[in-house]
């Protein structure tokens, strides 16, 4: 697992048993969780082998997973992005107006599905950079500087279409939800190339280092010529992007854009990903393929207890527990 | 004249954030008053505040659990919980749906504290899963609609008649923010708060009981979430067991556009009280600006002024706290 943190000092002499195991658990656990999930489900749920669950279960997390991995990298610098889902519904709203050409005359279908894609992508990331100034320029906590956002967003996508549900068919645009590359559904390649590129990116490049290491101790980053605020830019702007690419798929699939739902509560599921896949809110540590294997696991467990008739309110607290249990494994482990 | 002033003596960039929110809601008041003529209506007055008194329940909790330096996520579900016991529960007696509605609020609460004081998870994340578990026993109670309450015991006096000529949600409302204007600003246990809040580590070799006085705080919260819910039951006839979405995000921005500071170690009661008015109010002209007639702003547009209200007020507070670190 991709595993990066700012060096920790090795504890000298042997572990007890105990700590070891909370320091196997927290490295493995979520990995072990999801194996022992396909296991049961393999044994239990009928028809679990089937190509179908598989892209229900892949094609219903590939949003949060996407947004997460944004999360992930704002929270491995010490922040927390809670404005996501509003842009989510911003960029879902934006998309269709322009193909169906509320802003101006559409005269090439195929000129305006590209904008459609890429104007809202890039105004969602214009708020990300927004967020992040209020973070660096105005040193306002992330939680209060996201939850402005977070509040007037969602009224920003809502008062855009007057609150109107937006139907449509575009077959160009709804490639990103409903087309396959390669038989793979066109969102979970997305979803892959994106973890591929974060988890890249965070191991192999400069600024990847520089994120987990602003996270770790600011001003230390600081004191050693890392521009912090350029950093913590940088990670507000992909999470932003990376929401309002969400919005866009969750429009897609829909047919249908209503600012109203479009990523309500995406905050949560994304933030209880990165927490269950073993990113401490703490910052400093950036692990993108546990958030995508969190996400899986708290998809797993829903579709484990729905396929098996267990109602979807009793899944909720079933995630409740998740989460507590996740983060209490790795805090154990983390003190050892 | 210092003598006369000596009651607004503003000793901290905090003291101004605070003062500067109850001018806020002063001058709110004032433009609202000359601009429209039934602003100051009994009417329009009355069911402001039965309405409001719910959201200022549960920022007055927030208060408390900002002032020790964590948060909670989970009152929102828990509202939505609680009215759905107190629902169950109205028809054997008033009482039952009322303490009931409580109990559920108080359960969570103790759950918070167990998670954050014993298990030392980070409030944010232990309130986000008690939050889930909230609204997933509220839904699972409910059996996923909402729930009608009894309308033969008593029970919707609670939030839908006065006392006196005054709503009795407003009532609660008020009392409870007295008494946790007492506990703050009077108790030895406020100070305690305010000490947890500006490090617990120094609070702890102190001698104060740090984990008993953190619980404490996420149980007060907790239980007025569950008031909360039960007005909600009263006033709208129905547990609604999806309700409270978001809520306690708008708590958070009552208590942070009431002057205090997240980072913990200070605040005030009456302040935050003046937030979660500023912030209601803000609908409130909404509404009356499109009776006027001049503009037609739809109800979409108020979350657009509260985060500019919001995103205001936490620039100039930073800015304050900015020159005070200069001086």
């Amino acid at each position: 697992m991709a595993t990066i943190e700012t060096p920790a000092p090795q504890p000298s002499g042997t572990l007890s048993s105990g700590s070891r195991l909370f320091s196997l658990a927290s490295r493995y656990g979520t990995f072990v969780a999801f194996l022992a999930l396909v296991a049961f489900n393999i044994a239990v749920t009928p028809n679990f082998l089937s190509w179908q669950t598989l892209n229900v279960n892949l094609t219903q997390v590939a949003t949060i997973v996407i947004v997460a991995t944004g999360m992930t990298l704002v929270i491995a610098t010490g922040g927390i992005d809670l404005s996501v889902g509003s842009l989510m519904a911003i960029s879902g709203a934006l998309a269709p107006m322009i193909f169906m050409g509320q802003f101006w005359q559409v005269e090439s279908m195929a000129f305006a599905v590209a904008l459609a894609f890429l104007l809202p992508v890039i105004v969602a990331s214009l708020f990300g950079l927004f967020n992040g100034l209020l973070v660096t320029r105005f040193s306002i906590q992330p939680i209060i500087a996201t939850l402005v956002l977070f509040i007037a967003g969602r009224g920003i996508a809502q008062v855009m279409t007057n609150g109107n549900l937006q139907v449509f068919k575009n077959e160009g645009f709804q490639f990103i939800a409903m087309g396959r590359i390669a038989g793979i559904p066109a969102q979970v390649m997305l979803m892959i190339v994106i973890v591929i590129l974060a988890s890249a990116m965070i191991r192999y490049t400069v600024i990847g280092r520089q994120i987990i290491a602003v996270g770790g101790n600011e001003k230390a980053a600081r004191l050693t010529g890392i521009p912090v605020k350029r950093v913590k830019l940088l990670v507000y702007m992909i999470s932003g992007a990376l929401a309002g690419l969400a919005g866009l798929i969750v429009v897609a699939r829909n047919s249908a854009s209503d600012a109203n739902l479009v990523g309500l509560g995406m905050e949560l599921d994304a933030i209880a990903a990165v927490a269950v896949g073993g990113t401490l809110l703490t910052g400093g540590r950036a692990n993108i393929v546990g958030t995508l294997l969190g996400a899986f696991v708290i998809q797993l467990v829903r579709y484990t207890l729905l396929a098996n008739g267990v109602p979807d309110a009793a899944a909720l607290i079933v995630k409740a527990g998740l989460i507590v249990l996740a983060v209490f494994i790795q805090q154990r482990a983390d003190k050892h | 004249m210092q003598a006369l002033l000596r009651p607004f003596a503003i000793k901290s960039s905090g003291d101004l954030a605070r003062f500067g929110v109850i001018l806020a809601l002063v001058g709110l008041i004032l433009f609202g008053a000359l601009r429209y003529d039934n602003f100051l209506s009994p009417f329009n007055i009355l069911s402001f505040l039965r309405y409001n008194s719910m959201f200022a329940l549960i920022a007055l909790g927030m208060a408390f659990v900002i002032i020790t330096g964590g948060i909670d996520l989970s009152v929102g579900g828990t509202a939505a919980m609680a009215s759905v016991v107190a629902a169950l529960l109205s028809p054997y007696h008033w009482a039952a749906g009322l303490f009931g509605g409580m109990a559920a609020g108080f359960a969570v609460g103790a759950l918070n504290g167990f998670i954050i004081t014993r298990m030392r998870i980070q409030p944010f994340i232990g309130t986000l899963a008690t939050m889930l578990a909230a609204y997933g026993t509220g839904l699972l109670l409910a059996n996923n609609q909402s729930v009608s309450v009894s309308y033969d015991t008593g029970f919707t006096v609670i939030g839908q008649d006065d006392f006196l000529g005054f709503p009795i949600p407003a009532w609660i409302g008020l009392a409870a923010y007295v008494l946790g204007w007492l506990v703050l600003e009077k108790l030895p246990v406020g100070r305690h708060i305010l000490a947890i809040g500006d490090g617990e580590a120094t609070a702890g070799l102190m001698g104060l009981k740090v984990e008993r006085t953190l619980a404490a705080v996420y149980l007060a919260s907790g239980t007025l979430a569950g008031l909360a819910g039960v007005i909600l039951a009263s006033q709208f006839g129905a547990g609604q067991p999806t309700e409270g979405v978001g809520w306690e995000l708008f708590a958070i921005a009552s208590v942070v556009v009431g002057g205090t500071l997240l980072t913990g170690g200070s605040g005030s009661v009456g302040a935050t009280l003046a937030g979660a008015l500023l912030l209601a109010m803000v609908f409130n002209i909404l509404n009356f600006e499109n009776g006027l007639g001049w503009i037609s702003l739809s109800a979409y547009w108020q979350s657009v002024i509260r985060g500019a209200f919001l995103l205001v007020v936490v620039v100039l507070q930073a800015k304050l706290m900015a020159r005070h670190r200069a001086i």
